[in-house]
């Protein structure tokens, strides 16, 4: 049967968030995908590039080209679009702290090639805050950040018109635990934060300010509830067409529109039976793709392997293809909105926008979202929401299918091949970039580059705004990691509360006959036996920052009876050496999502040993591939746990034995 | 049984002398170990580190008030100072555990807060809990500082303060400081309690917030009762930001100041002598009760002996303790394996 033909809506813009290794090697996976027909690039940078380093900083060793493409310098950034034209191109990169600076170096290219900045268009996510909450990839105090935000705003408004300068982003929040309540509160607390911070600094005039708040766009989420989520979406539009109504009093109603772009939810996506993630990625977008009023302008899937590792292109590809399928052979777009008076639709996003409305209130009274991220409270709600999450998986309450249940599964042929399925970032690429950044520092002339310098740290401590500054370093030939410095200089760094010190639940007391009482008297046993009460450090070494998985072993640790010592991500291996030392811990877990285990996991023990530690046992979760647990656990790790190992309370009743183990007593064995 | 080898005191006490971080830490982890034979191993530690240089040497600062007030930002703030000046600095920052029957376990958050990014070998942080030790100080933190008092110039202790803790923190610190939220019932609470009597220095932090920490401030300066005080002594009040850093050079320079009091009006000391006593005693309590108390001769007894052997109390106590030992061991005698 063929469809009648009837006239159909644009689709979204269909992306794949992607680099890794070099420019080099991006700019080639950047044509193929346009030439797959995927209509706009996002671009994932390495963690030195979004946290402010050179590839041959120390604090950047082993992650150079891993989760991303390092881009140290305008050289970097030119052979990263090489033949791609940048005025008609849609670019979106994922970039925070630096965001002023990777915009600067792409204008800067724009005017080397002579094309007119207001003829460029793309998105920096530049969204800090959320950096401070879920991400990880801040450098400066929120002050300073804000105030970095505001400058690319007040840069971009007046003279790169068509560029997003800020992409609002709930996304983050979900992958960190937040419900949807959270989502919508947290994110319009910020956008609220970014629109009072730019209105405040006086550079628009206000009849020009309707036209900033057109600007502001948001990168949501959209989780496995799909009905709910589409809810949220209304609910954010709802919301938001009336915050910049009453609170910044934008008449036009185009310019109120709630702009979104999306990743699907990523935290569900699960390492055992990978293939399931396939149903679990086309219903979450069905979330933001029927509602035709709450519709997203640009959706990117994460691929079926997720869990594992970093994905191939033909993961990649596969992942673009669930959205071509979607908005090239279904009827989806031909229909106005499908839901627009059902009124259980209508319930739901009004319970949602009450829940938030609420939430927002909450935190307007204490003082904004600044000010509750600095106390911690932000933070502590999502750990919180994760908990509960996460115990309601344990007790199987939250059913994840292939994981606590439906576990029978036939050998995958997905999985069989010799590459793990997964994507390798190339080797070599750290030499290389190192090698290539110093002869880019050769090459320029020292003269400019300490005067395009003198002049960014002068505008930081002026007020002055930013970005001409930068745009100068960046023709200069300035570096990622000089900018960065030069900023640390002026503005101080920042680490922002953990979260963890949640308060204890409760309703897990002594009498009751479950794993978390048999697990406390085990702990409190062993501490006996050993003296004093079992401590544990949690620690994250290196540039990585997702810190769920460290924060929820941490909070579960505490609630069976350790000492838990954990001081958030991003610390080096001399630094949680060190704490082990200081500390006089029994046990250090380390957790390593970035994929540079194998280097960071080495350097650890190898500091260890150095501090006369050589008998501390240590175990390591994480994103850690079969092959590398096996050589991991050669070089004497003692435990080795990855999502497959859901169940906290069994990695916890683990731990404990690794410990006994360690000094001489017999292990206990599984939990009842 | 585990296969837990304890360190040589003897040794360990000259490592930890020679400011050898890895002792420090093992001496640490004996001070906090509650088996019977570290516990002689411990008690014989802390006799080989005492001498009449534990009297004299170093500074103990005690820091103490209600939660999230800003403690740890303005010990990082002081600690700065102290490096800046060449001075090490041992830091003993004491957690709530959850309660008992919710598994006692404890997230120790301080650290964090402390310390500032970068390596520092000058520097060396130790986190407990408070073992729910009756709101008050957990006992092994009297001998940690002092551990930490033989290889450090400053020893700073943090603890939450919730009544009992201020009191026990007196009879740890030379020094104590009380830090204050603005604008917080607890500040009214602990005004009106008589707790106001013990700290020597008083910081209304978060000033930045502005007229709260001034009220507070001066709510602070009129209340803190000046009968009962130390002649010589003046009690500040300081408002300063942890954040803004402001008022945190002036703060610190009253620590200098209020060592200087006590040298000269030779409290140093007596406090130190009288401290140590006075833990002896309650450690002495803790592990064998009255009943051992008794063994001894009774209280006043015991304080007699300490008291006569000022600068060598942990021999005094190291004594009384196999004293004690010694006479259980013949009670129970047939029980005993060998
Ligand atoms: C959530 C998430 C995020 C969140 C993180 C939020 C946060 N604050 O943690 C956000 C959205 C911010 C994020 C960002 C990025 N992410 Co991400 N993310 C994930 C995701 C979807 C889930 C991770 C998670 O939190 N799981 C839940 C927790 C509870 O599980 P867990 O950490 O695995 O922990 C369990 C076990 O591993 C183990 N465990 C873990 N640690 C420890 C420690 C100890 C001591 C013990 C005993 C046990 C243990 O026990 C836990 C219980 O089961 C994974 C993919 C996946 N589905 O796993 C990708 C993933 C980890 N991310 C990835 C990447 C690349 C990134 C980015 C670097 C992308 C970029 N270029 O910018 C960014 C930047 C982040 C940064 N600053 O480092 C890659 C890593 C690739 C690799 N290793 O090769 C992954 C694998 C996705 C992918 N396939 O590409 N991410
Ligand atoms: N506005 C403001 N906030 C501050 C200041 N000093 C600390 N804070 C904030 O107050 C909160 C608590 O600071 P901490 O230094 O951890 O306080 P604490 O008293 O050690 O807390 P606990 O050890 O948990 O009892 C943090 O969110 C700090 O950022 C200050 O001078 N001004
Ligand atoms: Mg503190």
């Amino acid at each position: 049967m063929v469809a009648p033909r009837r006239k159909k809506d644009q689709p979204w813009l269909m992306r794949t968030y992607s680099g890794h290794s070099s420019a080099r090697a991006s700019n080639a996976l950047y044509r193929t995908n346009l030439a797959k027909g995927q209509t706009g690039l996002s671009v994932a940078f390495d963690l030195p590039t979004q946290t402010g380093y050179d590839a041959d900083s120390p604090l950047a060793r082993g992650e150079v080209g891993k989760v991303g493409v390092p881009i140290s310098s305008i050289a970097d950034m030119d052979q990263l679009f090489d033949q791609i034209p940048l005025d008609q191109m849609n670019t979106s990169m994922t970039i925070n702290a630096t965001a002023a600076w990777l915009l600067s170096l792409y204008i800067g290219l724009a005017q080397r090639r002579g094309i007119d900045p207001k003829t460029l268009s793309g998105t920096t996510q530049n969204d800090i805050i959320k950096e401070y909450l879920s991400r990880g990839t801040y450098i400066y105090p929120p002050g300073p950040s804000m105030r970095l935000i505001a400058d690319t705003i007040n840069y971009t408004v007046k003279n790169v018109p068509k560029w997003n300068p800020t992409n609002v982003c709930s996304y983050h929040l979900q992958e960190a635990g937040a419900t949807p309540v959270q989502e919508l509160a947290y994110a319009l607390c910020t956008a609220m934060a970014v629109l009072d911070r730019v209105k405040a600094s006086g550079e628009i005039p206000p009849d020009e300010f309707p036209q900033v708040v057109e600007r502001i766009s948001f990168f949501v989420n959209a989780g496995i509830r799909f009905i709910e989520e589409c809810c949220k979406l209304r609910a954010f539009g709802e919301m938001w067409d009336e915050l910049t109504l009453t609170r910044y009093q934008v008449q036009d109603a185009k310019l109120r529109r709630f702009r979104y772009g999306v990743q699907v939810n990523s935290l569900g996506l699960t390492e055992a039976q990978p293939e399931n993630n396939v149903q679990r990625i086309v219903l979450e977008m069905l979330a933001v793709a029927l509602s035709k009023r709450a519709r997203a302008r640009a959706i990117q899937l994460p691929a079926w392997n997720e869990a594992m590792g970093l994905p191939r292109p033909w993961d990649q590809q596969w992942a673009l293809r669930i959205q071509q399928v979607m908005a090239f052979e279904t009827d989806l777009l031909e229909y106005e909105d499908i839901f627009d008076g059902s009124p259980v639709i209508a319930a739901k996003v009004g319970e949602l926008i009450a829940g938030a409305r609420r939430e927002i209130e909450n935190v307007e009274a204490q003082g904004g979202i600044i000010a509750a991220i600095e106390s911690g409270y932000i933070k502590r709600e999502l750990v919180g929401s994760h908990m509960s999450r996460l115990r309601a998986i344990e007790a199987g309450e939250l059913k994840i299918i292939g994981v606590n249940c439906f576990h029978e599964t036939a050998e995958s042929p997905l999985t069989a091949g010799s590459d793990g399925a997964i994507m390798k970032s190339d080797p070599a690429a750290e030499r290389q970039q190192i090698e290539r950044l110093q002869e880019h520092r050769r090459q320029r002339s020292d003269a400019d580059v300490r005067a395009a310098l003198q002049g960014l740290a002068d505008a930081a401590k002026s007020g002055d705004n930013i970005m001409p500054n930068s745009i100068r370093c960046a023709l200069a030939g300035v570096t990622t990691g000089e900018w960065g410095d030069s900023l640390r200089a002026v503005f101080g760094e920042f680490r922002p509360p953990t979260g963890v010190d949640i308060a204890i639940d409760s309703r897990e007391v002594l009498g009751r006959k479950d794993q978390v009482t048999d697990l406390r008297e085990r702990v409190a046993r062993t501490g006996n036996a050993l003296g004093r009460p079992l401590k544990l450090l949690v620690g994250k070494p290196g540039l990585d920052g997702h810190s769920n998985g460290a924060e929820q072993v941490a909070v579960k640790a505490r609630d069976v009876g350790f000492e838990v010592v954990y001081d958030g991500i991003r610390l080096t291996p001399q630094q949680i050496a060190q704490a082990a030392q200081e500390e006089g811990v029994h046990v250090v877990g380390l957790s390593i999502l970035s994929g540079s285990h194998m280097e960071l996991v080495g350097s650890v023990l190898q500091e260890l040993r150095a501090r006369d530690l050589a008998g501390l046992p240590v175990v390591a979760g994480g994103i850690i591939p079969p092959a590398d647990a096996e050589r991991l656990l050669a070089l004497g790790v003692r435990a080795i746990y990855t999502p497959k190992d859901f169940n906290l309370n069994a990695i916890m009743g683990d731990i404990v034995d690794v410990v006994r183990e360690t000094n001489g007593l017999e292990r206990l064995g599984g939990l009842s | 049984m585990t296969n837990l080898v304890l360190p040589d005191p003897e040794r360990l006490a000259a490592r930890i002398q020679g400011g050898e971080r890895a002792a420090v830490a093992s001496g640490l982890n004996l001070l906090d170990n509650r088996l019977p034979a570290a516990r002689s191993h411990a008690v014989r530690l802390l006799a080989c580190l005492s001498g009449e240089r534990s009297l004299s040497a170093g500074h103990l600062i005690g820091v103490t008030g209600p939660p999230g007030a800003g403690k740890s930002s303005l010990v990082s703030a002081m600690i700065r100072e102290w490096r800046l000046a060449g001075r090490t600095v041992g830091v003993l920052a004491v957690d709530p555990s959850s309660r008992p029957e919710l598994g006692g376990g404890a997230l120790l958050g301080d650290r964090i807060r402390i310390k500032s990014v970068g390596q520092d070998e000058g520097l060396f942080i130790r986190s407990l809990a408070n073992r729910n030790q009756l709101g008050g100080v957990a006992s092994e933190v009297w001998p940690m500082s002092w551990l930490l008092l033989a290889c450090f110039d400053v020893v700073v202790i943090e603890t939450v303060g919730v009544g009992q803790t201020e009191i026990d923190i007196a009879e740890i610190g030379d020094t104590v400081c009380y830090v204050a939220q603005p604008a917080s019932g607890d500040t009214i609470q602990y005004l009106k309690s008589g707790i106001i009597e013990i700290p020597d220095i008083f910081a209304v932090n978060k000033a930045d917030l502005g007229a709260a920490a001034r009220k507070t401030a001066s709510e602070i300066g009129r209340s803190a009762p000046r009968q009962d005080r130390r002649e010589g002594w003046d009690y500040p009040v300081c408002l300063l930001s942890a954040t803004m850093q402001t008022g945190i050079k002036e703060f610190h320079a009253h620590f200098d100041r209020h060592r200087r009091f006590l040298v000269a009006a030779g409290l140093l000391e007596r406090q130190r002598s009288q401290h140590q006593s006075g833990w002896v005693l309650r450690l002495l309590k803790e592990e064998f009760g009255t009943f051992g108390l008794g063994l001894l001769g009774g209280r006043t007894t015991i304080e007699e002996r300490l008291g006569a052997c000022r600068s060598s109390q942990f021999e005094e106590y190291e004594r009384m303790r196999e004293h004690i030992l010694s006479r259980l061991l013949s009670v129970n005698q047939p029980t005993l394996s060998p």
